[in-house]
């Protein structure tokens, strides 16, 4: 999944949709995610990436991005939703 | 290099609009200690999910009730409410305190008699006391609080066979302004039944009429309406003096404060709203002593308390089995205890912090129980630092009703532990096992094998 290029990123969590107006908190791991996400990284990449800073087993990450990547999706961060805006 | 503790990833949408002047709620705070004893060892040892009783909030509670009381009125006497929490162990703690026993039932008579209290000190209260429960209560000169006709229709044949004079009370119902009115139990005040009761029990001369006792709600938050119970019930023992000469010698107004948990749909949250128990002694105390009995004549007030004194000594530890997303995007969280354990989650909005520390990020959540029935909602939101599998929970103010009322369905039900003055945990409650529940059953030998 990809994220919206005109996404603004705050160093402290916060988000920003300029298209729709809404803003986002995020903890420091979503934050992880979506910077790398921004960076075009793969989903193994950056579960990896996880799992290198992190102490936690392989299927939480794994459970848990799907879910991170979800939420994205219903709050129309992702680059797929880009279409129907 | 170390790695850093995980967190689920979370997203919160910022929303701007009119600001609660109440601010946010901090529930989430982590409850890792309960008088001293870690609340991970505590599970470790005993399992999960686990009842935790506090020997030192029991303690500070009660002496907080009896100071409130006794400050204000010379004759008090608490009476522990056995249905509220029969924990043999917890029942001692208000024994040691000085509390007598009040039971509903011929089970809850018995376990007051095996822990040692005397039968004198002994209320029998409910609707449902058989032949056999009478005889024992006479016998053992109990305070039998009668409930309706028949009961003491009875009673006033049982005393033909026995050559003792019961001592009775009648519970009395009246409006005190609360609704619902609570006219189930006992005689009421307004429509005379009250009277034909005492008329009955007076003039057949067989029984000793000594008390008149009163409960008028469950988790009543108007101490008021105890004041115009209490003037109700004096009003009626003093008639009772002028009519017969006979002298009550004690009020029993029952039970019913409010504990500090909060009632589902309330605004406020139980902590802000419960009256202290000085505003219930206060109101009680008033009313008797403006009541216009002679000094020497004051009958003694009995209070019958229960959740008000237990429930927040109680705590549920419990486990998370998993999270998931529902259907319409909001966040669930399935926990190992659910209400077959933890029955008042039908009613409040129970406190529920982490026990283990978490960053300041937080989402609502659908707090599950385990099990597989769609009743099984502990809290329909609750908002929490995000848990992960594995991670430990402390439901708070679960003292009272939950120990008696839970159910054996689907699991089993857990260990209780009292956590004692100097911070020692104590099992008071085994975990129940299967053999448990197979002592009860009989299979009948034609159904004993099968092949499949």
């Amino acid at each position: 999944m990809k994220i919206k290029k005109n996404i603004a990123i705050s160093d402290s969590g916060f988000i920003f949709n300029p298209s729709t107006g809404d803003s986002f908190s995020v903890n420091p791991i979503g934050l992880e995610i979506i910077k790398q996400l921004k960076e075009e990284k793969t989903s193994d990449d950056i579960k990896k990436h996880i799992l290198k800073l992190y102490a936690i087993d392989e299927a939480t990450v794994e459970k848990d991005f799907y879910d991170f990547l979800k939420m994205l999706e219903a709050n129309k961060l992702s680059a797929e939703n880009e279409k129907a805006n | 290099m170390a790695k850093l503790q995980y967190e689920r990833p979370l997203i919160q949408k910022l929303n701007t609009g009119t600001m609660n002047k109440f601010g946010t709620r901090t529930e989430y705070r982590p409850h890792t200690e309960i008088d001293g004893a870690k609340v991970e060892d505590l599970m470790k040892e005993f399992g999960s999910p686990l009842f935790v009783i506090s020997e030192k909030t029991i303690r500070d509670k009660f002496n907080d009730a009896n100071r409130a009381f006794k400050t204000r009125y010379p004759k008090v006497q608490f009476v522990w409410s056995y249905k509220t929490n029969y924990i043999a162990a917890v029942c001692n703690v208000y024994h040691q305190l000085g509390s007598w026993s009040e039971v509903v039932s011929g089970f809850e008579y018995n376990k007051a008699l095996k822990s040692g209290v005397p039968g004198s000190k002994i209320i029998f209260n409910g609707p449902d006391k058989t032949v056999e429960e009478l005889k024992l209560a006479i016998e053992n000169n109990s305070l039998i609080h009668i409930d309706h006709l028949d009961e003491l229709y009875t009673i006033i044949e049982l005393t033909s066979e026995i050559q003792k004079r019961p001592k009775v009370a009648i519970r009395v119902n009246m409006d005190t302004g609360i609704y619902p009115m609570w006219d189930r139990f006992g005689f009421n005040y307004e429509n005379g039944q009250a009277w034909d009761a005492i008329n009955k029990i007076v003039l057949t001369d067989k029984m000793d009429l000594v008390g008149l006792h009163c409960h008028i709600g469950t988790f009543m938050l108007a101490p008021s309406a105890y004041g115009v119970a209490a003037a109700k019930l004096s009003e009626l023992a003093l008639a009772i003096r002028k009519k017969y000469g006979k002298t009550i010698q004690y009020l029993d107004m029952g039970g019913g404060f409010a504990s500090k948990n909060t009632l589902k749909g309330s605004f406020l949250s139980g902590a802000d709203t419960t009256p202290p128990i000085d505003d219930y002694a206060e109101a009680i105390t008033t009313s008797i002593l403006n009541a216009g009995f002679l000094e020497e004549e004051l009958p003694t007030l009995y209070l019958e308390t229960g959740r008000a004194l237990i429930d927040e000594a109680g705590y549920l530890l419990g486990t998370v089995i998993s999270n998931k997303r529902l259907s319409d995007g909001r966040k669930a969280t399935i926990m190992d205890f659910g209400v077959n354990i933890l029955f008042t989650a039908f009613w409040y909005d129970h406190k529920i912090t982490p026990a283990q520390e978490f960053s300041h990020y937080t989402e609502n959540s659908v707090m599950y129980g385990p099990l597989c029935m769609n009743i099984d909602v502990v809290r329909e939101n609750v908002t929490l630092p995000p848990m992960k599998k594995g991670d430990h929970v402390v439901v708070h103010t679960v003292g009272a009703y939950n120990m008696t009322q839970w159910m054996q369905f689907i699991s089993l039900r857990p260990a209780v532990v009292m956590i004692d003055m100097k911070g020692k945990a104590h099992l008071i409650r085994k975990r129940e096992t299967l053999s448990n529940i197979d002592a009860s059953e009989e299979m009948p030998g034609y159904l004993k094998e099968f092949k499949l």
